[in-house]
């Protein structure tokens, strides 16, 4: 096996005397999809934050595709940042830029594709999130909180990265668009082997998704493994979330 | 990773092309066009039959580019793992070249842009008279209703705009008036004509340098803060989250700042006259020998006291049209980004612009009052 896309060791987050996480030990295989799920303010959006290397640790360490994150090495750095996409809780698409400059942004960065290849690429990666050509041309502000999500999502994608990172993916799409994004997922994920993390409160795409769900709470990782077997931790935060009625909608996927 | 490769095969009846290794963003980096060229021959285009089954990995790009060699659809006869297929299919959305063709431009494009222009700067200024209108109405308003005077923003703006403007005006006033002090003396000097260095400094830091020096750093420092943080609240609908509140804008974010500016910017002129004035008399005494005591004695004699009515009421009027043009550019900021900075810029520009459009009448106003043989 070879080393872990993610592997976070001790890690420990304070802002102020707010202690977020005290002392999180996580890894994420290659090919993983890990969902992280824990109540609001639990610290998930941080921990995503400092896998990206937006946060600093205070302390612990955290290596990505077994690299530190902060090598020091300014070309390696962005190397290794190219190899992740990162899809934020709100959208932060640039809002001087319409849809099809943001999701080209990244492309063009590379300096090496042609300009007709570029807008090709777009057309796919907005074709995948379930965009029309004719939106290309809106500029964020006038996006529905779906689509800013879903073009967000796009320029994610738009590296072809090897790890993503997604912080509630789902939230603001409708049921079908939310099913829409898990065959999305599945589908790259066979194509590609990409590693998957994604925070998430809709138990519907947790349970499609997920190879194995990690619970935040307490400031420590309360429970990590496979959906059923975290489903039977004895915990109440643990016990309800995933409390039986909820899953009843999708009967199909409580025991895999 | 391995590269990507293409070969052709041509034993038996029909040529076969098999393609090889990673078609992915990493591994086409650096060799797009040499595989387009190896993929533009005759003996590619012969190909009877597309052999996939040796790609190890392909993302949107090597369907793309794919998709694109074969100019626009799926070879007929085609050998492929389940997932590579599933990824040229998805480059069908691609269709034909020039399905999403930017909307082209002609000659007379270049006519609609000036009559935009024109249509925009028209709405600009009926916008500009809304904002005024809308300000009187609060003004009334206020006076109906005294408890709905927004006291605490009034006083907050008047610090931000005159008390901490202090430090700087001083400075830059008694730096100028050291400087028009330092030349008008070299000039004087050469005429034996000293002591019309009072009337000269007087009359010109009163009248017309003060209010105009101070208008300048007071559209640079308040005009452009105020037009940020109104634009900054229309980017993230802060503004909508007030008025759904109930809270009128204008009421609670203009007038404050309007009142604020029109009560500091006098005071601010009155400040930093005197400043200029301080720092004419300091060079004054040392170039001249002038007694701080004779300037002092002779300077409301030979400045009549009109002057320092007219530079207070250019201050009013300064103070207004900085307050209203910086709010206007604010609140027509368009949420994003691009918008904020330009409408922050233009907002500077144009008050600074108005502001000595309006000192120019000013100057015709009062040409007969308080100037000697006026
Ligand atoms: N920059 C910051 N400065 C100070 N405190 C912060 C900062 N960012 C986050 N926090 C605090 O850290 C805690 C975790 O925040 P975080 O955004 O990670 O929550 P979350 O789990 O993503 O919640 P949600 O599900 O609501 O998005 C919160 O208590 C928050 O107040
Ligand atoms: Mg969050």
């Amino acid at each position: 096996m070879s080393a872990p896309v993610i592997d976070i060791r001790g890690l420990v987050t304070r802002f102020g005397t707010n202690v977020v996480h005290q002392d999180i030990d996580l890894s994420v295989e290659a090919g993983e999809v890990v969902a992280l799920v824990g109540g609001s303010g639990s610290g998930k959006t941080t921990l995503l934050r400092q896998v990206i290397g937006l946060l600093r640790p205070d302390a612990g360490q955290i290596r990505v595709f077994g690299q530190p994150l902060f090598s020091g090495d300014a070309l390696a750095d962005r190397r290794l940042r190219q190899r992740f996409g990162v899809l934020f809780q709100q959208g932060a698409l640039f809002s001087a830029l319409n849809v099809l400059e943001n999701i080209a942004f990244p492309l063009r960065e590379l300096r090496w594709l042609d300009r007709a290849t570029i807008r090709d690429l777009v057309m796919m990666k907005l074709a995948m999130v379930e965009l029309e050509p004719r939106h290309a041309w809106l500029m964020p502000s006038e996006l529905s909180g779906g689509m800013i999500k879903r073009v967000a999502l796009a320029r994610a994608l738009s590296l072809e990265p090897e790890l993503l990172l997604l912080d509630e993916p789902t939230a603001g799409l409708d049921p079908d668009r939310s099913a829409a994004f898990v065959s999305l997922i599945r589908t790259l994920r066979g194509q590609l082997g990409l590693t998957v993390v994604l925070v998430t409160h809709d138990i519907d795409t947790l349970a499609a998704l997920a190879t194995r769900v990690a619970v935040l709470g307490e400031r420590r990782i309360l429970a990590y493994g496979p959906l059923d077997h975290v489903m039977n931790v004895d915990h109440p935060f643990i016990q309800n979330f995933f409390a039986s009625d909820r899953l009843q909608r999708r009967p199909d996927v409580t025991v895999r | 990773m391995s590269a990507p490769t293409v070969s052709f095969d041509r034993e038996g009846a029909a040529p076969v092309a098999s393609l090889c290794g990673d078609w992915t963003l990493q591994g086409l980096e650096g060799r797009v066009d040499a595989l387009r060229a190896a993929l533009d021959t005759g003996e590619a285009r012969a190909a009877a039959r597309w052999d996939l089954t040796g790609i190890a990995r392909i993302d949107s790009l090597g369907a793309c580019l794919l998709w694109r060699i074969w100019g626009d659809r799926l070879p007929p006869t085609l050998d492929a793992g389940e997932h590579t297929l599933a990824m040229l299919e998805s480059a069908s959305v691609l269709g034909t070249r020039s399905r999403l063709a930017t909307p082209q431009s002609t000659s007379f494009d270049s006519l609609a842009q000036l009559g935009r222009a024109g249509l925009s700067f028209g709405r600009q200024i009926g916008d500009l008279v809304a904002l005024i209108g809308q300000l009187l109405l609060d003004l009334l308003h206020i006076a109906r209703w005294p408890r709905d005077a927004p006291l605490r923003e009034i006083s907050a703006n008047l610090y931000k705009t005159g008390v901490s403007a202090l430090p700087i005006t001083a400075l830059v006033g008694f730096l100028i008036g050291v400087v028009l002090s330092y030349l008008s003396a070299l000039q004087l000097k050469t005429f034996g004509a000293d002591v019309f260095i009072i009337n000269i400094l007087g009359i010109g830091i009163v009248r017309e340098l003060g209010p105009v020096l101070v208008a300048v750093l007071v559209a640079g420092r308040s005009g452009s803060a105020m037009t940020a943080q109104l634009g900054v609240m229309r980017v993230t609908e802060e503004i909508d989250a007030l008025a759904t509140m109930g809270v009128p804008r204008s009421l609670r974010l203009v007038l404050p700042k309007v009142l604020a500016l029109v009560t500091a910017l006098p005071l601010l002129v009155l400040w930093t006259s005197s400043a200029a004035l301080f720092g004419g008399m300091v060079a004054a005494s040392i170039q001249l020998d002038m007694s701080y005591g004779f300037f002092l004695d002779t300077l409301p004699r030979v400045v009549p006291i009109a002057n320092l009515y007219i530079g207070l009421a250019k201050g009013v009027a300064f103070g207004l049209v900085i307050a209203l043009v910086a709010c206007h550019f604010g609140l027509s900021v368009k949420p994003n980004t691009e918008s904020l900075s330009s409408n922050t810029t233009k907002s500077v520009v144009s008050a600074i612009t108005c502001v000595i459009l309006v000192d120019a009448l000013f100057a015709i106003a009062t040409r007969h009052i308080g100037l000697p043989g006026g």
